[in-house]
């Protein structure tokens, strides 16, 4: 007992034509939920929009993040000794003796004395130049260089200065430097990390409210597909599939223009470099790349802003058939 | 379930003191009460507003009683469950006086519908549906989306959509009411066909030239009440 019986109990088929073989491809793969539609479009655009914007918060964060981990090494690798001038005391002598104990310490690779116009030039940013500093009791550095290999014991050096040169010799490790620098370059990215889950949430929300209109909009076409036996889960999974594929466009044309923007500036970037105004170009902004992790969190916000829409419009459709 | 002895077979849809009414609009059914038998053939019928369309409804589940008890394969369908109301409507081919095809799908995946949704493959169902299209004269229509379709031939993919899963209950709401004296009774054919293979058909009409081509049941609906002509 079947329909398939019923040709062969009638053989003249309305159409007449003696069963041509079945066509091969008959489906056209139709989405269930119609996809293309303006509505649909507009959610693609706002998705691409939050995801671009994602991703340079990403890329950003990581470009701070990288940059601020280079300049901590380099740094980290330099201490420098300050001997403070004094009446009645010959500066000269104090510096060869401290640079003595610092070419003493083990772990030290180079150390270099600063002369006193090497001294004065420093200070020619601030107070200007041509200005006679001959007697200002300017301070005095050396400039050591760590070994990367070895271990070295600053706190050993501190403490022989402090012993040898008191009141005179200070030992600065940029310490207190550094951890502005990390603090810094944290809440830089932890602002970034916060936009990005921002964006994220926004994402959701615009798809709770297109999902909804899309419930609203095909209410025939949920309506025809339970007559003809789909249950709910079917259609979620319809609805779902449907803005999983408009989340997947958005996010991958939302993060190809934010991997596009940070190629684009980094070849800038390195255009800049290479010009007159190169130096300050790359002291500002250090080497303008987000590296393979940063190009990897940009695309990874466009995978979870696909599966955010997908995931959000799913819990949707399955409250409003509820 | 279907009980062993034939004559002792669970009717497939039953109404006991079925009252209905839209909102707080006067009640469209009153006190309707009927069988229908497992492998019957009926026409319901009655003036235009007498509440065909509604009774229809309230067989599908798609529209609840304010009163009375409704009983669908056996099953008593007040406060049922989702997942046995889909099970229910997957025994029931509909064909519905405004087609309702779906205008973004092709013919033959309007009429694929009902297969699909049971997560069946495409290749597993492909010969079928291109045989029953052939078979309503959709055989060259199967590609045009429902829009560039005729009265007729849309009527006839609502049909064929209907009958696709193989039904044990037909429902068709004015199946022959876009179309043309000579197909009304080609498509009349094709239920009473159907029947003869098992299927409860129900055929909501107030066309007299099928009804009397046929010997069948008459439900005749007036004022909100329902009489049965054997
Ligand atoms: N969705 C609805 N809301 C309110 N009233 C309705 C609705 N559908 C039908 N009616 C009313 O119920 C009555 C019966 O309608 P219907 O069942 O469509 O009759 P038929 O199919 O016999 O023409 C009519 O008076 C109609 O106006
Ligand atoms: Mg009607």
């Amino acid at each position: 007992m079947s329909t398939q019986a019923i040709p062969r109990a009638r053989p003249e088929p309305a159409a007449g034509a003696p069963s041509p073989p079945v066509p091969a491809q008959l489906r056209r793969n139709a989405a269930l939920v119609p996809t293309d539609t303006a509505a649909g479009r507009s959610l693609a655009a706002v998705i691409a929009i939050l995801t671009f914007l994602a991703g340079l918060c990403a890329g950003a964060a990581e470009m701070v993040a990288a940059n601020a981990a280079q300049w901590q090494g380099d740094v980290a690798q330099e201490v420098t000794i300050q001997i403070r001038p004094s009446p009645g005391r010959d500066v000269d002598a104090d510096l060869a003796r401290a640079a003595g104990i610092a070419k003493a310490e083990p772990g030290i690779a180079e150390t270099r004395v600063f002369s006193k116009a090497e001294a004065e030039r420093l200070l020619e940013p601030w107070l200007g130049s041509g200005l006679d500093l001959s007697d200002l009791p300017v301070p005095r550095l050396i400039a050591l260089k760590l070994d990367r290999g070895r271990g070295s014991d600053l706190k050993r050096l501190r403490a022989r200065l402090l012993e040898a040169l008191p009141g005179v010799a200070s030992l600065d490790d940029h310490a207190l430097w550094l951890q502005r620098l990390s603090t810094a370059a944290g809440a830089f990215v932890g602002i970034g990390i916060g936009l990005v889950i921002l964006v994220l949430v926004a994402t959701g929300l615009a798809v709770t409210f297109a999902t909804r209109g899309a419930m609203a909009s095909n209410r025939e076409v949920v309506e025809v597909l339970h007559f003809v036996g789909a249950d709910d889960d079917y259609i979620a999974k319809a609805f779902q599939r449907r803005f999983f594929g408009l989340g997947l466009r958005g996010g991958a044309i939302g993060a190809g223009c934010a991997i596009l923007a940070f190629v684009i500036l980094g070849l800038l970037a390195r255009a800049a470099r290479s010009g007159p105004a190169g130096q300050e170009v790359e002291a500002l902004f250090g080497a303008f790349q987000i590296g393979l992790r940063g190009y990897a969190s940009v695309v990874l916000i466009g995978v979870i802003a696909s599966l955010v829409t997908g995931v959000v419009s799913r819990i949707t459709v399955r409250r409003f058939l509820a | 379930m279907r009980s062993l002895l034939p004559g002792a077979e669970r009717p497939v849809v039953q109404f006991e003191n079925v009252g209905m009414r839209y909102g707080l609009g006067p009640e469209v059914l009153s006190d309707v009460s009927f069988r229908i038998a497992p492998r019957s053939f009926q026409f319901l019928t009655g003036p235009s507003g007498a509440g065909k369309t509604t009774l229809l409804r309230l067989i599908l589940l798609s529209a609840r009683p304010t009163r009375g008890l409704v009983s669908i394969f056996g099953e008593e369908v007040s406060g049922i469950s989702a997942k046995a109301l889909t099970g229910l409507r997957r025994r029931m081919g509909v064909v519905f006086q405004d087609f309702r095809l779906l205008d973004h799908l092709t013919t033959y995946e309007n009429v694929a519908l009902p297969l699909r949704v049971q997560g069946r493959t495409e290749a597993s169902y492909r010969a079928e549906v291109v045989e029953l299209l052939r078979w309503v004269g959709l055989g060259e229509r199967m590609h045009a989306l429902p829009p560039l379709l005729s009265g007729g031939e849309k009527q006839r993919a609502a049909i064929a959509r209907a009958l696709i899963a193989r039904p044990d209950l037909l429902l068709a709401d004015e199946p022959t009411g876009n179309v043309d004296p000579g197909l009304g009774r080609r498509l009349l054919r094709l239920f009473l066909e159907l029947n003869k293979l098992g299927t409860s058909v129900v055929i909501a009409t107030h066309d007299f030239g099928i009804m009397d081509a046929v010997d069948a049941r008459r439900m005749v609906l007036g004022e909100g009440r329902l009489r049965i002509e054997e």
